[in-house]
């Protein structure tokens, strides 16, 4: 479970949609988990999980980071 | 408001920023400011050096508006969308560096990612030469970024440390509104604090407060639809993702439409305004800008958007460039119209090899 969890808070662009395309690749299909915690980097990790086919849902944490489930 | 801000964060967004730039900067030419520099974040933060006095060129001296509504237009945007998010502790120190060599590589040129494509919608076909430069950077970057070089993550900050760079602006305009003097040396010249041009490129400017206008209103489309000249050519190579490009095409479409209409497009490589015709180092110094630029994560308005956003790392970033703009005069590494500085070869070497260093080194385990 742990291999489909990417913690991408904090990162500067593009590091967030780079490591989640990675993840994605490695995952082929499933679940992917990602977490980042400007909305820059959430809009860019959606558009990347839809370019490559991928759904996401996106929910706010309470401290205020963004938790998106990306499934295929 | 939530339909501009769905509008402004969908594929539109770019497009509608790069429009907006393509047709204000022309106007502000036409207004007063320098050819082809409707808006340039190095030139005019160079400007902003020399008006504080970090460098004694007399005709690059005057704060520019723009830059400072850069900063507060992202600021209103991210205050009235809840993104105000002051944040900071990614390798600040390397950041300021990556400023001031961006700024050195941008110098050579004589001109940042944004006025290499408003110099090219002006027809300054040595533009080309820049542009090209700023994707062998940028691709140089994405090979680093493939590597695994990262800056690191930031961490959330206490509210007052996004509020500096805000702050930091609204001294800016205060210094241009009183532009303090405190006297006159036995020459007779000014001898500051603050010094403004009285011939040259930073004497020609739009009314200040239109200019400030321009600035604020293209900050908060920005902040909104996360425009970034730099991103734009990574994105589309590293990621397949057009978003952020689409802007850059819209921007130099209506850059040059606007041009035609004002009688401001002048097609050719000579005689070109604030422009030198070396292409070797128009390519150079492009590319040292594209690197630092991309190893940074992003163009340098996208760091004062980002400063405006609570972002401390950027704003050091721009600290950096207005740093490196000081050092970039005083040490004769500033192209001018006649060509390259004298060191400035020598200082596009030196910025790559230390960039180079950067990429190689910092990487994540």
């Amino acid at each position: 479970m742990n291999e489909n969890l990417v913690d991408a808070r904090g990162r500067s662009c593009p590091e967030p949609a780079m490591m989640t395309r990675k993840a994605l690749m490695n995952a082929g299909k499933g679940v992917v988990i990602v977490l980042v915690d400007s909305v820059t980097s959430r809009d860019n990790v959606a558009r990347t999980a839809s370019l490559a086919g991928w759904q996401s849902a996106i929910e706010q944490q309470a401290d205020g980071s963004y938790r998106l489930t990306l499934t295929k | 408001m939530s339909s501009i801000r769905r509008f402004l964060a969908s594929r539109w967004g770019p497009i509608v920023t790069g429009i907006a730039v393509g047709v204000l900067a022309p106007v502000l030419v036409s207004l007063g400011n320098p050819g082809n520099m409707g808006v340039c974040v190095a030139c005019f933060s160079r400007d902003i050096a020399g008006a504080l006095g970090l460098h004694r060129v007399p005709v690059v001296q005057y704060i520019r508006p723009e830059i400072i509504g850069f900063v507060l237009g992202s600021l209103v945007a991210a205050l009235v969308f809840r993104e105000f998010r002051p944040r900071t502790g990614s390798s600040p120190l390397l950041r300021f560096l990556l400023g001031m060599f961006a700024m050195i590589g941008a110098l050579v040129f004589l001109g940042c990612p944004w006025r290499a494509y408003l110099r090219l919608g002006g027809g300054d076909w040595n533009a080309v030469f820049g542009i090209l430069g700023l994707a062998a950077g940028i691709g140089a970057g994405i090979v680093f970024l493939r590597m695994g070089f990262s800056l690191g993550r930031n961490y959330p900050a206490p509210a007052a440390l996004g509020w500096v760079m805000p702050v930091l602006m609204v001294g800016l305009l205060v210094l241009l509104l009183a532009a303090p003097q405190f006297g006159r040396d036995a020459d007779g010249h000014p001898t500051g604090p603050i010094f403004f041009s009285a011939k040259g490129p930073g004497s020609q400017h739009a009314p200040w407060l239109i200019a400030l206008g321009v600035g604020v209103f293209v900050g908060f489309l920005a902040q909104r639809s996360r425009f970034c000249t730099v991103g734009a050519l990574r994105d589309l190579v590293l990621l397949r993702d057009a978003h952020l490009f689409n802007g850059i095409l819209a921007l130099i479409v209506a850059a040059f439409l606007m041009n035609l209409v004002l009688g401001q497009f002048k097609p050719g490589f000579e005689a070109q305004p604030v422009a030198h015709a070396n292409t070797l180092w128009n390519f150079g110094g492009m590319a040292l800008a594209g690197l630092a630029f991309t190893l940074a994560g992003g163009c340098p308005g996208r760091q004062l958007f980002l400063a405006g956003e609570g972002d401390g790392d950027a704003g050091i970033f721009a600290l950096g460039m207005i740093v490196g703009a000081g050092f970039a005069h005083n040490f004769s590494l500033a192209s001018s119209p006649a060509g390259p500085g004298a060191f400035g070869l020598a200082a596009v070497l030196v910025g790559l090899a230390i960039c180079v260093i950067m990429g190689l080194t910092m990487r994540e385990k």
